[in-house]
């Protein structure tokens, strides 16, 4: 579904990330996924990548940095020739009560989550105009749509997230680069794993489980490949229903 | 030697005469949008090889463009 495209997803050394690179390298696009500092897992990203057959680097970039996503694109350009898809998954999270949210707290869930995504947009919306075609996917949350208590920080950059997306997509409709947005809600990661309360959780969900990552890798595949062209400022919730 | 430049890819994307293009022509007035004016300007980056940031300036007309490039170029 994708040979001969290049992906850039950020945030693509583990859980929902590496799941996208993984199923978009499958379906036959090279990679290039932007990973904050666990070398390590980066590498083993990469070697399994490259053991499906397709080009794969992995780039360390700290997304909230403005400066280091413009040096990365450049050097992903230069490494893979273009660019045709954008997955801005990269995302942290620093949960806490209001009045225990000091202003550093906001700010950095902010800059990585939403500033970090339009760093990212800037730098391939050129490159999206000129070849009149791209597809930009950004991962936001159930937590944008609906809030969560002790998240007011996650919640306000996701949502943030929703009103990018669409600002593009109007923006770049009229060239063919088709932007959306992906809710998920419970997904099973790393992340999730430290939640104390999963049963409490689980109960909150229609489905009564927690969704996969390649649940998500396989609405961003289809988000990311031209079975879904005439479709954008769209948010897909992911979540088991748990937010209808 | 700029505004000749411009004035030939203007011509050319808009499929019309060049002898219409002048400094004073409004991007408004060719049907010419502001993501136009963006893909015009990389296309003058890449001819001359420099990069051209819009930033604040306001583009309007042709002679806007042309003077814009010009002071980069320089």
């Amino acid at each position: 579904m994708l040979k001969g495209k290049v992906a850039v997803v950020t945030g693509g050394s583990r859980g929902i990330g590496a799941a996208i690179c993984k199923l978009f390298a499958e379906n036959g696009a090279d990679i290039a996924f932007l990973y904050a500092g666990n070398t390590q897992k980066a590498e083993e990203t990469q070697s399994l990548l490259e053991n499906l057959g397709v080009k794969a680097k992995g780039y360390q970039c700290n997304v909230a940095d403005a400066a280091q996503t413009a040096a990365v694109v450049k050097e992903i350009v230069a490494d893979f020739g273009g660019v045709q898809i954008l997955v801005n998954n990269a995302g942290i999270t620093k949960d806490k009560l209001i009045p225990m949210m000091k202003a550093e707290d906001f700010d950095a869930v902010v800059d990585t989550n939403l500033k970090g995504s339009f760093y990212m947009i800037k730098q391939v919306y050129p490159l999206f105009l000129k070849q009149k075609a791209g597809k930009i996917i950004n991962i936001s949350s159930v937590s944008g749509l609906i809030g969560n208590a002790g998240q007011a920080n996650y919640s306000a950059s996701k949502a943030g997230l929703v009103g990018l997306t669409k600002s593009v997509a109007k923006e770049l409709a009229s060239r063919g680069v088709c932007c959306n947005a992906i809710a998920p809600g419970f997904i099973a990661t790393d992340m999730t794993e430290t939640f104390a309360v999963n049963e409490e959780i689980k109960n909150a969900i229609p489905m009564k489980r927690f969704g996969k990552t390649d649940d998500v890798a396989k609405l961003a595949l289809f988000l990311a490949s031209d079975a879904s062209d005439y479709i954008t400022g769209e948010v897909i919730r992911i979540d088991g229903g748990m937010a209808m | 030697m700029v505004f000749e430049k411009v004035a030939a890819m203007l011509a050319e994307k808009l499929e019309c005469e060049v002898s219409k293009i002048t400094m004073d022509t409004k991007f408004e007035a060719l049907g010419i949008d502001s993501l136009d004016v963006m893909e015009l300007l990389m296309n003058v980056e890449e001819e001359f090889g420099t990069e051209i940031e819009l930033g604040d300036n306001k583009v309007n007309a042709v002679g806007d463009l042309v003077t814009l490039i010009e002071s980069k170029l320089q």
